[in-house]
């Protein structure tokens, strides 16, 4: 891990999170969007997660930013301006941001470096998915049918 | 020198207060979820890092749990953004404020 692509990569998550959160056209903040999660992905890479990196780029850029984006086309009526900022909301997210930070720079035991590690292979995950988590794993199968069957009952046309 | 876990925890916490910002300040049910995806992503980014960061046992839970939280956050975001068109088709707007009719 180098801090010059740590500190570039941070730049980069933060500024796109923070014009996903503050543009005014709904296209524009939902490409920002993207983008900041392309910089979590290359967070994972750095910390050497590199399959849960992969899997949210897939899962992410490839479904839930493109999912978005049709939402927008398909609920456009009001082309997607958002004036107006509620500032009550701001100020409270600026609070937790402070007390957070507060927290994070108080406890000493986190400044810490990485040990060395052994590298995380498709193998590993693979035995450690289908030993000791099973149960989780056909849940979350469970839970995706259920919410996919869910998602096409809702929005399915009602016959007149 | 490379990045400390403090580093990494003050770049997820300000992933979260930018996700909370979104939530909480725009009127637009869709920016609500994309403030809602930052904040899952944000607390992925937490697990990531603490595991980087902890002795090494033999199985990696953080990046477990990562895995799991990834494929929730998916099933989120698909019924959410149903939930939006459906409440498009009825109301003809996702303005969250002019959605009050269960106001008492």
């Amino acid at each position: 891990m180098n801090s010059t692509a740590f500190a570039l990569i941070a730049i980069l998550t933060l500024a796109a999170a923070l014009a996903a959160a503050t543009l005014q056209k709904l296209m524009h903040a939902t490409l920002s969007f993207a983008v900041a999660l392309v910089g979590v992905a290359a967070f994972f890479f750095l910390l050497g997660a590199e399959f849960v990196g992969l899997v949210l780029i897939f899962v992410y850029i490839g479904a839930v930013a493109v999912l978005i984006v049709f939402t927008i086309l398909l609920t456009r009526r009001e082309v997607g301006k958002d004036r107006g900022v509620n500032w009550g909301g701001a100020v409270l997210a600026i609070a937790v941001f402070g007390g957070l930070m507060w927290a994070v720079l108080k406890s000493q035991s986190v400044s810490i470096v990485a040990p060395h590690i052994r590298a995380l292979t498709v193998k590993r995950i693979g035995e450690t998915l289908m030993t000791g988590y099973v149960w989780p794993l056909q849940c979350v199968g469970l839970l995706l049918t259920s919410a996919l069957i869910g998602a096409l009952v809702l929005v399915m046309e009602e016959k007149r | 020198m490379t990045p400390t876990l403090q580093a990494f925890l003050i770049v997820s916490v300000a992933l979260f207060s930018i996700g909370l910002l979104a939530v909480l300040s725009r009127r637009h049910a869709i920016f609500i979820l994309i403030g809602i995806e930052m904040m899952l992503a944000a607390a992925n980014l937490n697990f990531v890092a603490f595991w980087r960061f902890s002795p090494q046992s033999q199985s990696p839970t953080g990046v477990m749990i990562a895995i799991f939280s990834i494929a929730i956050a998916a099933a989120e975001a698909a019924v959410g953004l149903a939930l939006i068109i459906a409440v498009y088709r009825h109301y003809h707007t996702t303005n969250v404020d002019h959605l009050d009719q269960l106001k008492g």
